[in-house]
């Protein structure tokens, strides 16, 4: 501290601080209103869940190795599991991965960081509410922990009634943990709406905004009308467990199919909270590693927001076998359909935006182009599942399984570490090994569709969800889905290390490496407190050609700040 | 150049009004964002509700009678004195935020507080409510055990014997005495100690406070005086159904199954009747838990009154807590009706 004073003294001129290095100690980041700080805190807490649930995965999935369980009679005691516990192991593996992974992933951590400097603003539009939401998060999850440390928890993570209500589980204690993570999403989705709302600089239209703006905003959308049924849902099973109040309750009068439709008008769309962001974050990926104007931006920006409001309609094709009436479940598969078509409006025009691009095959792209593929799976899927005849042998099947994990882990897991590795050196200000990191992207991959594959093929052949044994015929598909687990892990760890590595001892970049035109890559890396040194200079985020490579800065600056003689001509605009 | 950034900044701080944050560029845009934020605070409050207005809307849809039969036990009187008196705290806060638009400081922490009493006279009238049924048995659908007879649980507190209320009435009160006490020593410690400030802050408090006692002796002496409340008269006169109906949980399952299918389907309505309790007591529960909140939202508001921050550049929070407390307000409007005023 003193001789660093001193060194000032002598040498004259003040150290360059950053966001990172801008104070110091625990309470400067507890009580940081810093939306990059926020957003780092984030990241460590979904990062420690989804380790937490992914260790539960692999247990779940080395328990299954053998037909018979291969841990039912194991004698060690603790890793002994029966059916009961392997009922409380799926619960809290599903419970933890949706509520305090999957949801706040990409909007919380990520969006956090990046969308006000999309901006070029300084913060969200209230800090303090972000604060907020980070704090119920971790009380949230920390409910759900205790769940699993008292009693664990045997309901599924859709807690259906009636079983919840009986169950000898702590469902207060989940399910309270679920509403309050709830009130972090819907802060994090007021404060989105409202800081894209109302904090663009003058000079960005809504149609000019970066992709992933407008899915945030999407996202956001759904989590602020979406979010608080969920809330009240669940309150109401607390209700009807502490007191009795009889609403879900058979026994008592109540109708536990009601609380079908209340979970699904929650969850249904939920499943768009967790896949939109990463849609925008493909959207970002693609253009910017085929240096290419993105292909149909009104298209995608529209699709979001047709996602996020159709997503709405749909949540009775959770609900085919329950006993609604016919003419609901046809109606409500129609509009299942419906929905596929804007998603696949944003797949072709991914397409079209590699069509003739220059294509950088690093990390990143790696991982936004196994996004597509695997999104294209778990949506199409969808479809079959979206069908009512079809639908009635693949409910409740390890097909159900397969699809939405495609989708989650195939979708949302993959664009989560595309986005960590193309923002990384942003947020540390150092780059990441390529080399490893495609590694760590293919084994994913390879791990992923190794472990879910074979589940659409004994879904499909009548393996059911949930159970803990099960039929000799299947042993061949699980075992499969099993060692495929543990190679997705490795490459999940390994994509871990590569980023931590990097964060510690990586080289060191500039403001834009990438050549990217959103705004965030005109501060410097990593960004300094108030994010931007200058006001940043409003630009097309997708005209890649207004920039060019500066040799001397070993960094891509905007046409105005280069000697005009020096700077090629600009291209034709070509789509 | 370090120095003519740090020089500009400084500058910038200067400009910056004493409330505006540093991440907005102008008031407006600050004005702007909280009200954004505040509607879309009020969509999701909605929602929220809106489950239970479903389950509501479900249930009596299913079973019209269980409706009709159980909403005589609420008083309509002293849902309307509510009503009235939310529909005048509605009055007094949009006052407030006129007077906040023109720098009355003192105007707003006025009618701040006279909000603020409304809103506890509300809570107080409410307790009387909760405490009559409860002592009646009338309770959610696991724990309904009225009997038909009106007849009330003996009171058993000395305190509460003496003062002539029920037990739960005073159980309900004891949070507000303690608060009470609590504000008052508060407020004369802030005096002695020179902030005056303070020493006002929790004064108000006191007298918020003393709206819910208010609303409590008020509720209390009208149930006296008519004998129950519309309800109490209105079941005893005309309660036969109910009467015949309404059994303890033992004689229920000890129903034998020779009795006649239409005596079944009564045994089933009248176990049912504990349904609408249910949902009232969600409803009716979660709105005073927004008015406990609203209350605490006006107290900073009132305290920021008597700090004179309000200026004609500055006002938003006034406006924010104001339009928090119409939804309130408008909550109530649509409770009201659907579960007092259902014939
Ligand atoms: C292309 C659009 C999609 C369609 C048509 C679709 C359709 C369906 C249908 C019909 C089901 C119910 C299957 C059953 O229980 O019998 C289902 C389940 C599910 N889907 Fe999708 N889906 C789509 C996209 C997604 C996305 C993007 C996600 C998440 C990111 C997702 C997550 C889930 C989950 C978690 C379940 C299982 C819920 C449970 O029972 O635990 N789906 N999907
Ligand atoms: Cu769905």
């Amino acid at each position: 501290m003193a001789t660093a004073d001193v060194r000032r003294e002598l040498f004259g001129h003040a150290e360059q601080t950053n966001y990172l290095t801008h104070s110091r100690g625990f309470l400067s980041w507890a009580l940081t209103l810093d939306h990059k700080r926020i957003g780092i805190m984030y990241l460590v807490g979904v990062s420690a869940a989804l380790i937490i649930a992914g260790i539960f995965a692999l247990m779940l999935r080395a328990h299954l190795y053998y037909a018979n369980g291969t841990f039912a009679d194991a004698s060690w005691g603790l890793l002994q599991v029966d059916n009961a516990r392997y009922n409380q192991l799926f619960t809290l593996h599903g419970a933890i991965m949706v509520f305090s992974f999957i949801i706040p992933s990409i909007p919380a951590a990520l969006g956090n960081f990046v969308l006000p400097m999309m901006l070029g603003a300084k913060d969200v539009a209230f800090p303090r509410l972000n604060l907020a939401s980070f704090y119920l998060w971790v009380i949230g999850t920390g409910f759900l922990v205790a769940a699993l440390l008292t009693t664990g928890l045997d309901t599924g993570w859709t807690f259906y009634t009636p079983y919840s209500i009986r169950t000898s589980t702590h469902v207060v204690f989940a399910t309270f943990g679920a509403f309050v993570l709830g009130f972090s999403s819907i802060f994090t989705g007021i404060n989105f709406l409202v800081t894209i709302n109302t904090m663009r600089p003058r000079g960005m239209d809504w149609f000019h905004m970066p992709l992933f703006l407008w899915a945030l905003y999407a996202t956001a959308i759904i989590q602020v009308l979406a979010t608080p049924v969920l809330g009240i849902t669940l309150l109401l099973l607390i209700a009807e467990r502490v007191m009795g109040i009889g609403i879900f309750d058979p026994d008592m009068g109540g109708d536990p199919v009601l609380f079908q439709h209340f979970f699904w008008f929650y969850s249904h769309p939920a499943v768009y909270i967790m896949i939109l962001p990463a849609m925008g974050v493909i959207s970002e990926l693609i253009s910017v590693y085929s240096q290419k104007r993105i292909f149909g931006y009104t298209f995608i920006a529209f699709s979001s927001v047709a996602i996020a409001l159709l997503g709405f309609l749909v949540w009775g094709h959770h609900m085919f076998t329950s006993g609604q009436s016919v003419v609901m479940s046809m109606i409500f598969s129609a509009i299942t359909f419906s929905v596929a078509i804007p998603s696949a409006v944003k797949v072709f025009n991914w397409l079209a935006t590699l069509y003739k691009g220059s294509i950088l095959l690093s990390t990143p792209m790696c991982y936004a182009l196994s996004f597509i593929f695997l999104f294209g799976i778990g949506g199409l899927t969808g479809l079959f599942l979206g069908a009512l005849a079809t639908d009635i042998h693949l409910h409740d099947t390890y097909f159900v399984v397969a699809h939405f994990h495609y989708v989650m882990v195939g979708g949302t897991l993959t664009a989560l570490f595309g986005g960590l590795f193309h923002w990384w050196p942003k947020m540390f200000g150092r780059m990441y090994d390529d080399f490893l990191g495609r590694i760590g992207c293919f084994l994913v991959f390879l791990g992923f569709n190794l472990t879910f594959f074979p589940q659409f093929v004994m879904g499909s052949r009548g393996m059911p969800r949930r159970y803990a044994t099960y039929d000799l015929e299947f042993q061949v598909f699980h075992q499969w889905s099993t060692i495929g687990a543990f190679v997705l892990g490795i490459g999940i760890v390994l994509s871990f290390g590569v980023l931590i590595y990097a964060a510690l001892y990586g080289r060191k970049v500039t403001g834009n490496p990438f050549g990217a035109a959103s705004l965030e890559w005109q501060s410097s890396s990593p960004p300094s407190f108030h994010n931007f040194d200058h006001k940043p200079i409003i630009n097309d985020p997708y005209d890649f050609d207004s920039l060019v490579y500066d040799e001397t800065l070993d960094s891509f600056v905007l046409r105005e700040f280069m000697d005009p003689k020096q700077v090629p001509e600009r291209q034709p605009v070509a789509h | 150049m370090a120095l003519a950034e740090s020089t500009q900044e400084h500058h910038e701080h200067h400009e910056h009004g004493e409330f505006i944050a540093h991440h907005f560029d102008t008031p407006e845009q600050q004005f702007d964002s909280g009200k954004l934020g505040i509607w879309i605070f009020l969509v999701t409050e909605v929602l929220f509700f809106s489950g239970l207005f479903v389950a509501y809307t479900l249930w009596r849809y299913h079973h019209p009678q269980i409706f009709e039969q159980a909403h005589v036990h609420l008083d309509k009187y002293l849902g309307a004195a509510n009503t009235v008196v939310l529909l005048f705290s509605s009055l007094t806060i949009a006052w407030g935020v006129r007077c906040a638009q023109l720098g009355k400081n003192q105007a707003v922490a006025i009618l701040t507080l006279i909000t603020m009493v409304c809103a506890a006279i509300f809570i107080g009238v409410k307790a009387v409510e909760y405490s009559h049924k409860w002592d009646m048995g009338i309770l959610v659908r696991s724990a309904f055990t009225y009997d038909g007879s009106g007849h009330h649980h003996e009171a058993t507190l000395p305190i509460a014997k003496s003062l002539g209320v029920s037990d739960w009435l005073i159980w309900l009160s004891i949070v507000p005495t303690i608060l009470l006490v609590g504000f008052a020593f508060l407020s004369t410690f802030m005096y002695l100690t020179q902030k005056p400030l303070w020493g006002k802050f929790w004064a108000g408090m006191v007298v918020t406070i003393g709206g819910y006692f208010l609303g409590a002796i008020a509720g209390h002496i009208y149930m006296k005086v008519t004998d129950g409340g519309v309800g109490g008269k209105h079941v005893r006169a005309h309660s036969e159904p109910l009467v015949l109906l309404a059994a303890s949980d033992e004689q229920k399952h000890g129903d034998d199954h020779d009795h006649a299918q239409d005596h079944t389907a009564k045994q089933k309505l009248d176990r049912d009747i504990g349904i609408f309790f249910s949902i009232y007591y969600c409803m009716t529960g979660l709105h005073a838990i927004h008015i406990i909140a609203g209350i605490v939202a006006l107290s900073w508001i009132f305290y920021r009154s008597l700090a004179n921050h309000w200026r004609p550049d500055y006002f938003g929070p006034v406006d924010y807590v104001g339009l928090y407390w119409h939804l309130v307000d408008l909550i109530w409007i649509y409770l009201f009706p659907m579960l007092y005023l259902i014939d």
